[in-house]
């Protein structure tokens, strides 16, 4: 340790204080940097080839290590932590760190080496200021409130948050502890058991953060790199104003915010409070999440038993989260969405610049929507003034809820839409995205007629094969599939869908520009049904078969959201609309036979025949007004059930044996998937089950939870319903060949 | 067209009309040579084939903190006042005047044509148009350029234009929720359509809506910009408080020496004789280092020291054509030349027009900044002043944003604002733009000068500059030569509207000198010649 011989020379200070500066050149550190302004130190994190800073072990030694230099060197009164990347102060911890530990215990060790290090930082007799700039998240997060003063660029790439519970862990180096007294109960809570990113400004009015920096424009530097000199400089003053008592760490708070904390003081307010959460939480999570729970638990328990309990429970909690399924689960998707985030393509010959969507119903309409933000030129085109009205407003409407939008970014924003009936401009698009009901005659007169060469015709149909749609063109290297979900700008998925014509520069253009879009990307081989619309038709089928055995519908969405699904079963075919699924229930029938059989499809086209065509119409398994909040289940379906009513088998029809109905057709058909080629990697079968179909993310998918199911005990249940219904549930190829070999696992 | 080329040649020697616009062609393909070989030479910067338009005189009303000794007056009447200044200080007559123009930000809503209203209250024929424009601060220059094309266009001879703004009242308005339940009961007929729209009245709906501060379209105020764009340039408060400082202290010694000769006297009804702007007050960088920053809390570095005051005034400029002027026995103090506006991005950019614009105006003119012998920039923040003469000294700047090979070199600041700023002086946004120029006449005037460079930045992100030249003395064409080339560049910060790039230029009259013509006609008629 340095800071024996700086204290042998403590009338020279600023001797020592050189001394230890070039001692700690020598120690080559990579990731952690620190220079000495004056009397303020000034550490820099800066993983090497990252693009964002993680809490890697490496970090958090050299960290360790910097700060005692810090502590020792006398010559230094405080010190304030940044970044040297513009985007990111600490993303969070080093997931890799996490995933390599085998057991609970280490992980709690490792939340405990955080712990301690923070603790240090909080007790520091010199002032600590985390200059913000970029994502803080998660442990950076936790090493910003253990610091004495914050200060961040208000910038829109500067987010705050928790996001551990979205990892189905929690905040493991003190967060617990420390948010909920610097923010207050309730707002902790918020943060911690949704992870959701708060912005600068709002971090300020929470009082997350003490300072704002405005980014600077242009100087004799870019913006980005001047912005964070400023935010240093700013940072330093406050640091050297803590450190000589002209600036304090207090905040003022506002009348409500008092009376708050008063009120949280109180016992029993506190309770209430953990009460009502915690019965919140078990409403939305059905309990299949545990770390929710944990963190009500931990919170609690630091606040009823102080510090030390608080610390140790986190710890622990934080290790047993770490190892759990759930975890496994949520992580698996995590990192299968940065791999659904690149282009494998590559990049393509020619940015597309001029966007053209046929159709401003719901779907084109939301299309252009995420398209005109992110810069794009786009024609939204219709046919009827009334439906491009519609479309338009929309768009309008998609923008103005967008609080963070100021009204000139809006109107700026909104020039890149171009709404007409006619096709005027085509000539110049490069990509045109048809969303027009399923007639294929439209989509073959506008690539016969309507586009120049080089544009790239993408049909967002769901069901009608793209093959089929490029049989009529001249390039079929220039058509693709590009599957959206609805409502688009919520629903985070894109199925591109490749036929075997596809060029490689098509399909790179289609990636490019889902992601710019901000969707993750699941590229599949072109088939009936995709592989979206393909596992859901199973799943589906069975669904209506169990209304048939006369399960109630509340009772089925009951089943089917206990098992995680976030939308019901019935409610989900009212979402869909039931035209919509009697159309892709009878293509997909064809195309598989018997395999997509079980419900009656007849049940479906009497629905529709009825009227009963889901939300759209008013009507379908329910009634919708509205307005009204609890629907009632609709009468008029009581007859028509009866009247397709097929008997129970009481074998198969427990409550888990409904589910596990549900769930192993679709398990089984995305398998098959996986085994025609149709998904190229189970991956990719992961995520677009979960983002564009809501299988429960707490399973992380149909591949991660056969995996942690077993194979074999998946095939056990197939057979086993196979005996009774027939060949819907015989296992797949592949499916026998991981129950066949134990060590076979889809995620290794 | 035709008519203005045939008038350019009737009035002058065909020989020297040829010359000089092969000499002006010449200025742009060798001028940075020729500024090596024999600076301040004769050039006049005219154009062929456009007419010469000249300052004959221009005035202000004292400018006044807001909320002084105008505060009970109305904006016509101070533009009526620097007006009335300008009459009888040129003793034009009335009727020679073409047409009016005026300029002003904050516009009072029952004089919404304020040029109008003040020239009728002020004695001009109600036979003369005139039309108010606006373009943030730089709308005095914007309302000048206005009539430096319409005389240009040989539509008019004479123009006076000029600018106001008074700050000590502004238009504050019920809210939205009230004026529409105000104009919707104008049209209710019966009793109870109009009571029940009464009662649909809340306590919200009182309200008031005041002027926005900010830039509409960023929201931010220009105070809070000029603070990032300093710390953008790394411009220190220190800096800052010196420059304020150094703006007041010339200013002081300007009006103590009487140099500001613009300045009329403004009786005020009920009231004393104004004759003095009351901002300019020297203070110590003790004392101002006391303020608490005004924008930026609590770290910022612009406080109310170092910047522009709220102020109420008016300026006037009475402009000819040189024939005209000439014609009538005016003494042209100035010609006014090439003018560029410009815009930029106005979140990140907002204050840095005169960086912009300079080097286009000194291109335009074929001139270089060494070239200039007074700069009048207008201050709307010192901290904004400073990171424009660092922005104009940056190599990387100019090559990353401006997309020009080298700097254009930052102004030598014994030439710049040597008789204060609107930092000390005071900033009617509508009224600088004329004060800009006629100081700039005046002190090349004073200063035996030749040209001269104005500028200014507005809201929105524009600039204005224009390029003046010294004004003939007595004997007309001996004089012409030593021509005075203000270019004003007005940057505006607080009310534009992006304008296209305007270039005008005046012919200037004959060269009376052919040895300095000649060797630029050889350069250009030879470019392969030995050097």
């Amino acid at each position: 340790m340095e800071a024996v011989p700086s204290s042998s020379r403590v009338p020279r200070a600023g001797y020592a204080c050189r001394n230890i500066s070039t001692s700690s050149a020598l120690q080559n550190r990579t990731h952690v940097s620190c220079d000495i302004k004056g009397d303020v130190a000034v550490v820099r994190f800066n993983t090497p080839n990252s693009k964002v800073n993680t809490l890697s072990k490496q970090l958090s030694a050299e960290f360790t290590d910097v700060m005692n230099e810090i502590w020792a060197n006398e010559a230094v009164k405080s010190a304030v932590l940044i970044s040297s990347k513009p985007g990111s102060f600490i993303a969070g911890a080093d997931l890799n760190m996490l995933e390599a530990c085998k057991t609970a215990q280490e992980v709690t060790q490792l939340s405990q080496d955080g712990q301690k290090m923070l603790e240090k930082i909080e007790h520091s007799p010199k002032p600590v200021v985390a200059a913000i700039s970029g994502s803080c998240l998660g442990g950076g997060l936790e090493v910003a409130i253990a610091c004495h003063y914050r200060v961040a660029t208000k910038d829109r790439k500067t987010v705050l948050g928790t996001p551990e519970v979205l990892l189905g862990l929690l905040p493991g180096a003190g967060g617990t502890q420390r948010l909920p007294k610097m923010v207050g109960l309730p707002a902790a809570f918020d943060m911690m058991l949704t992870g959701r990113n708060i912005r600068a400004d709002r971090a300020k009015k929470m009082g997350l953060v003490d300072q704002l920096v405005e980014p600077l424009g242009p100087g004799v530097k870019t913006p980005e790199a001047r912005t964070i000199e400023y935010l240093e400089e700013v940072a330093i003053g406050f640091a050297r104003g803590l450190a000589n008592k002209t600036v304090s760490a207090k905040r003022s708070r506002g009348l409500m915010q008092r009376l708050t904390d008063y009120a949280m003081a109180l016992p029993f307010v506190r309770q209430q409070v953990y009460k009502t959460v915690e019965s919140k939480v078990q409403k939305q999570t059905k309990g299949l999440y545990p770390a929710p729970l944990k963190i009500i638990e931990v919170v609690k328990t630091g606040l009823d038993q102080g510090n030390d309990a608080g610390y140790l429970i986190e710890a622990q909690s934080f290790g047993q989260l770490a190892v759990t399924k759930e975890s496994k689960a949520l992580m698996g998707l995590y990192h299968g969405q940065v791999h659904c985030k690149k282009n494998k393509f590559g990049t393509p010959q020619k940015e597309v610049k001029t966007l053209a969507v046929l159709g401003a119903g719901l779907m084109g309409a939301g299309i252009a929507q995420v398209s005109v933000d992110k810069g794009i030129k786009t024609i939204l085109k219709d046919t009827t003034q009334k439906g491009l009205d519609r479309g338009q407003q929309q768009v309008y409407k998609g923008k103005v809820k967008k609080k963070s939008l100021t009204s000139f970014e809006r109107d700026s924003i909104l020039s890149n839409l171009m709404g007409q009936l006619d096709y005027k401009g085509f000539e110049k698009a490069d990509m045109v995205i048809e969303a027009v009901f399923e007639d294929i005659n439209v989509k073959h007169k506008v690539l016969k007629e309507v586009i120049p060469a080089h544009c790239i015709f993408a049909s967002n149909t769901s069901a009608l094969p793209i093959s089929q749609i490029a049989a009529v063109s001249k390039r079929p290297e220039k058509v693709i599939g590009m599957h959206y979900f609805s409502p688009v700008d919520k629903m985070q998925l894109l199925e591109i869908i490749t036929t075997d014509k596809t060029s490689q520069d098509t399909a790179a253009s289609a990636v490019a520009v889902g992601l710019k879009q901000g969707k993750v990307v699941i590229v599949v081989k072109d088939g009936p049904g995709f592989y979206t619309t393909r596992c859901l038709g199973p799943m589906l089928s069975e669904v209506v078969r169990v209304l048939q055995e006369g399960v109630d519908p509340k009772k089925v969405d009951a089943i089917s959201t206990a098992f995680g699904f976030p939308v019901g079963a019935a409610t989900l075919i009212d979402e869909v609309g039931v035209d919509v699924a009697t159309h892709v229930a009878e293509d997909l029938g064809k195309a598989f036979g018997p395999r997509f059989g079980g419900g009656s499809i007849d049940l479906f086209k009497l629905m529709v025949q009825k009227g009963f065509l889901g939300r759209k119409a008013g009507k379908g398994f329910y009634v919708y007004q509205e307005g009204v909040k609890n629907r009632s289940v609709n009468s008029g379906m009581d007859e028509i059930l009866e009247k397709f009513r097929v008997p129970a088998n009481p074998d198969v029809c427990s409550d888990e044996d409904i589910q596990m109905r549900l769930v192993t057709r679709f398990v089984n058909e995305a398998a098959m998937c996986l085994q025609e080629g149709i998904l190229s990697n189970p991956v990719e079968g992961d995520i677009g089950a979960v983002f564009g179909l809501g299988f429960p993310p707490c399973l992380g998918g149909p591949f991660r939870f056969a995996d942690s199911y077993g194979a074999r005990q998946l095939v056990d249940k197939l057979r086993k319903y196979e005996a009774v219904y027939g060949s819907q549930f015989t296992p797949c190829q592949l499916l026998l060949d991981h129950a066949n070999s134990p060590s076979k696992k889809f995620h290794q | 067209m035709s008519f203005m080329l045939s008038s350019a040649l009737r009035n002058l020697p065909v020989s020297s009309a040829w010359a000089a616009g092969a000499f002006t062609r010449s200025l742009s393909c060798s001028s940075p040579f020729q500024a090596a070989a024999q600076p301040k030479t004769k050039k006049t910067l005219g154009k062929t084939g456009v007419k010469n338009v000249v300052v004959v005189e221009g005035v202000r009303i004292p400018f006044l903190q807001s909320g002084t000794t105008y505060a009970d007056l109305m904006p016509h009447d101070l533009a009526r006042a620097a007006l009335q200044g300008l009459l009888t200080r040129t003793s034009v007559p009335r009727d020679v005047v073409d047409y009016i123009v005026y300029g002003t930000v904050i516009q009072e809503v029952k004089t919404s044509n304020v040029a109008r209203e003040a020239a009728l209250g002020a004695g001009f024929s109600d036979k003369t148009p005139a039309h108010t424009v606006t373009m943030a601060c730089i709308s005095s220059n914007q309302a000048m350029t206005t009539g430096v094309g319409m005389i240009a266009a040989g539509q008019c001879d004479v123009v006076v234009a000029g600018g106001v703004e008074l700050m000590s009242d502004v238009p504050i308005r019920h809210s939205r929720k009230m004026r529409k339940t105000m104009l919707t009961l104008n049209r209710a007929k019966t009793l109870g359509q109009k009571l029940s729209l009464i009662s649909k009245i809340r306590p919200d709906y009182f309200a008031p809506e005041l002027p926005a501060v900010a830039e509409f379209s960023t929201s931010e105020t220009m105070g809070h910009s000029a603070d990032r764009l300093a710390a953008a340039f790394g411009i220190s408060r220190l800096e800052q408080d010196e420059y304020a400082l150094r703006s007041h202290s010339l200013a002081k010694k300007a009006q103590d020496e009487g140099l500001l000769q613009d300045v009329v006297p403004f009786k005020v009804p009920g009231k004393d004789t104004v004759t003095k702007d009351n901002g300019i007050r020297p203070s110590s960088l003790e004392q101002m280092g006391k303020l608490k920053p005004a924008f930026v809390k609590p770290y910022g570095t612009v406080t109310a020291a170092n910047s522009s005051f709220l102020t109420d005034g008016a300026s006037a400029m009475l402009i000819m054509s040189e024939e005209k002027a000439l014609a009538m026995g005016y003494k042209p103090k100035a010609y006014l030349r090439d003018f560029v506006y410009v815009s930029q991005d106005p979140k990140d950019q907002l204050l840095l027009g005169p960086t912009y614009a300079t080097p286009k105006v000194l291109e335009k003119a074929g001139l270089t900044l060494s070239d200039i012998d007074v700069f009048e920039f207008h201050e709307a923040f010192a901290g904004q002043i400073l990171a424009n003469l660092k922005a104009m000294d940056s190599d990387w700047f100019a090559q990353n944003y401006m997309g020009r090979k080298a700097k254009v070199g930052a102004p030598p600041l014994d030439k710049f604002n040597t008789w204060g700023g609107s930092l000390s002086l005071g900033h009617p946004f509508g009224a600088t733009g004329c004060r800009l120029v006629i100081t700039a006449a005046h002190r090349l005037k004073k200063e035996g000068g030749q040209y001269g460079l104005v500028a200014a930045c507005a809201a929105g992100g524009q600039v204005m500059v224009c390029a003046l030249r010294r004004g003939q003395e007595q004997q007309g064409w001996s004089c012409w030569g030593s021509a005075i080339l203000p270019v004003i560049q007005t940057s505006l910060r607080h009310l534009w509207l992006p304008p296209p790039p305007l270039v005008l230029s005046l012919f200037p009259g004959a060269e009376p000198d052919p040895p300095c013509l000649s060797p630029p006609v050889r350069s250009c008629a030879e470019p392969q010649g030995p050097p």
